[in-house]
């Protein structure tokens, strides 16, 4: 099984690093979207590699820090209810709320578990039948399939104590709020390689024909990155904004039909909050009426109590791309891997997580 | 004498009584033989003279059986090289185990012999134990504790504070196997790989090593928190910064892949059966060249240099040029591994 080495081949760095110091002439601010390309750019060195006119803006693209405090708030006080069993990604656990965490909820005697996919949570539901279990929907339309595909099961099979606190989100809804906030200006978008893997390049098409931006969709292997910064770059130089796919042993223009009708026979976009952005318009999704008996938020009485945000905590402008970690006054000093103080820093997609571990690799 | 038959550990075998007495009787004592065992005295006198070297390691390793290994291969193993990593000829070891109540005996009995057999292997003699049972859910089957001593040879100086800039760094062999094989037996991690923990006793190693170079500062075995961490924890103690190069660090596919998925980094990932030595440049390659004939040794390679500058630092050339700060292990990613 050789799936890594041959996308770190260094005799293909140089020839492509090339190629973008040919097309980098004009000054260009390109946002790679995803979280994931964020750590493999501060992981491997890249912006080493890179002429200084071209600049990579990290971008809103980490399910995890871009939950808000009200809903971690929800997840949070769920844990606390007498007979429910937590199920979530492992990040969430340690990510801070407004007063607490879900770590903290289970030092208090919540019960907590860390799955690795909604099958573990289904599982969860049917060896516990006399507990409720709630799994904490995170994700973006990666994750949104497999989610719906667990309520669809859990309906099948007649599981009555299976729940979803449904905090997923899309990403073209809040792409578009970004630009049309004016904060950021951009030469080019990193696509997210893994969303587009199930959504498809055409939900893109509208940033390259209305803002004029240039996309193309990238994997997460540092050649990828680079190929994808190098197809950037020569749009950039010819004056071109258009959809492109460096990512296509992942990636079609329509994405993968069976994950997206499933997505859809159970969920419907719905208004969602990001952290950082507010309430963004059909950004959310929630469950449709016929499935509201698998809704956590519905079928539980709970109190999350009101929302407080972190003083200080620059998580949102980051998660916006107009901070960058070392900006925030809190970064490694009163916030770190260790004791964090917002989510970007406890994440394994999260900047200021990368920024700490890697980004004195800027250094040299 | 009428023995009590029973195929599980009950809470009786951990009291002292009658059934704790032939447990030891029929379990331990001729699996792990020995004249200063079988004296079955409440401790074990033995003589010596000049420097010792005296660890102990707790083990609770989830599953206790995994490829590769198992709990007793690794309690064995970890003390064993604790005490090789500065340099002492590993001698006797004690032996602790917290069983939990309902422990298969055949699991126990299995476990024993793997001790026996590495202990063997490695050269120790078992000189001393202990047995307890707790209640069912106090503890997680097998829990086992290992205190070594080790003889250290007059002139030998091996630390962690000992790394000279200008040492070359040597790693012993592929890295990340041992995380990676355990991780895979986890249930709810359903993934399949050929892989096996690299667990082993690294003694005859470190004696190899010995017997070509007086110039070894510094030997470590990096278990939790990895290559990485390990390197980390040099650069601090000595007050220099090591710099590696990606490309002369092996890593099998296996493990890569197994990474990349799981979103770990091999440099993090725990080995049982690699170390890692500074040791000065002009010996490196005779070093290199003998360990590589020790069947623990066969991949040993230098994998980069310690420097002056940025006192703590450790850097790793990437493979695309690149340059990339090696930090830390922050959090536990991968729980009970050892």
């Amino acid at each position: 099984m050789r799936l890594v080495s041959e996308f770190r081949q260094s005799e293909l760095v140089g020839g492509l690093v090339q190629n973008i110091r040919r097309h980098a002439v004009k000054k260009a601010r390109f946002m790679e979207f995803c979280g994931g390309h964020t750590v493999a750019i501060m992981k491997f060195g890249l912006r080493q590699l890179l002429p200084p006119s071209l600049t990579l803006t990290s971008g809103p693209g980490c399910p995890v820090c871009v939950t808000d405090n009200a809903d971690l708030d929800k997840a949070i006080a769920l844990a606390q209810l007498p007979d429910v069993i937590i199920a979530t990604f492992g990040d969430m656990v340690r990510v801070p709320g407004s007063r607490s965490s879900l770590q903290e909820a289970k030092a208090g005697g919540g019960d907590v578990r860390i799955v690795y996919s909604t099958l573990d949570a289904l599982a969860l539901a049917r060896e516990n039948p006399g507990k409720s279990v709630v799994f904490v929907g995170v994700g973006f339309e990666t994750t949104a399939p497999t989610v719906a595909a667990s309520i669809l099961q859990a309906d099948r099979e007649g599981l009555n104590n299976y729940y979803v606190l449904s905090l997923h989100k899309l990403c073209p809804p809040v792409i578009k709020a970004l630009l049309d906030s004016g904060e950021v200006n951009l030469q080019g978008l990193i696509c997210p390689g893994h969303v587009s893997a199930v959504i498809g390049s055409r939900p893109w098409e509208f940033i390259a024909r209305d803002y004029g931006i240039p996309c193309v969709v990238s994997g997460f292997e540092p050649l990828d990155i680079l190929q994808s910064i190098d197809m950037l770059s020569a749009q950039v130089a010819k004056g071109e904004s258009r959809v492109e796919i460096a990512y296509r042993r992942g990636v079609t223009p329509d994405g993968n039909a069976t994950a997206i009708k499933i997505m859809e026979q159970v969920f419907e976009p719905a208004p969602a909050r990001w952290r950082g952005f507010g309430e963004v318009p059909g950004s959310g999704l929630s469950l449709r009426p016929e499935f509201q008996r698998f809704d956590a938020e519905l079928n539980f009485d709970f109190d999350p109590g009101p929302t407080i945000n972190e003083k200080g905590c620059l998580c949102g402008e980051v998660l916006r791309g107009v901070k960058i970690p070392p900006d925030c006054s809190l970064f490694r000093k009163a916030c770190t891997p260790e004791n964090p103080v917002g989510p970007c820093m406890v994440s394994s997609e999260g900047s200021c997580a990368a920024f700490y571990h890697y980004g004195e690799n800027e250094d040299r | 004498m009428a023995k009590t038959k029973t195929d599980k550990i009950l809470l009786a075998h951990g009291s002292g009584g009658k059934l704790a007495h032939d447990l030891i009787r029929s379990s331990f004592v001729p699996a792990l033989n020995n004249p200063l065992l079988s004296q079955l005295d409440d401790a074990a006198v033995i003589s010596h003279e000049g420097r010792l070297a005296f660890t102990t390691d707790s083990y609770v390793v989830q599953p206790i059986f995994f490829p590769g290994g198992d709990i007793g291969k690794l309690a064995v193993c970890g003390t064993v090289n604790d005490l090789a990593m500065v340099g002492a000829r590993p001698l006797y070891l004690s032996l602790a185990l917290i069983i939990e109540e309902g422990l298969p005996l055949a699991d126990l009995e299995r476990v024993v012999e793997s001790i026996k057999e590495t202990a063997r292997v490695a050269g120790v003699s078992i000189v001393t134990g202990d047995t307890k049972v707790v209640n069912r859910g106090n503890a997680d089957k097998l829990f086992i504790n290992t205190a070594g001593i080790g003889a250290v040879s007059p002139g030998v100086d091996i630390s962690g504070h000992n790394a000279r800039p200008g040492d070359a760094v040597i790693l012993s062999g592929p890295i990340g196997d041992h995380g990676i094989a355990v991780l895979s037996q986890r249930e709810g991690m359903d993934f399949a790989t050929g892989l096996k923990s690299d667990c082993a006793p690294l003694n005859s190693l470190v004696a190899d090593m010995l017997a070509v170079s007086d110039r070894i500062h510094c030997l470590r075995d990096p278990t939790r928190g990895g290559l990485a961490t390990t390197l980390n924890e040099i650069a601090e103690q000595s007050g220099v910064s090591i710099r590696i190069n990606e490309e002369a660090i092996p890593v099998r596919d296996e493990v890569q892949s197994a990474c990349e998925m799981l979103g770990l980094d091999p440099l993090y990932v725990a080995n049982e059966g690699a170390l890692v030595a500074m040791v000065d440049a002009n010996d490196a390659g005779a070093i290199v060249e003998r360990m590589k004939k020790n069947r623990y040794g066969q991949n040993a390679a230098v994998i980069g240099e310690v420097r002056k500058e940025n006192p703590g630092r450790v850097v790793m050339k990437t493979g695309l040029g690149t340059t990339r700060i090696i930090d830390m292990l922050v959090g536990e990613p991968l729980p009970r591994i050892c």
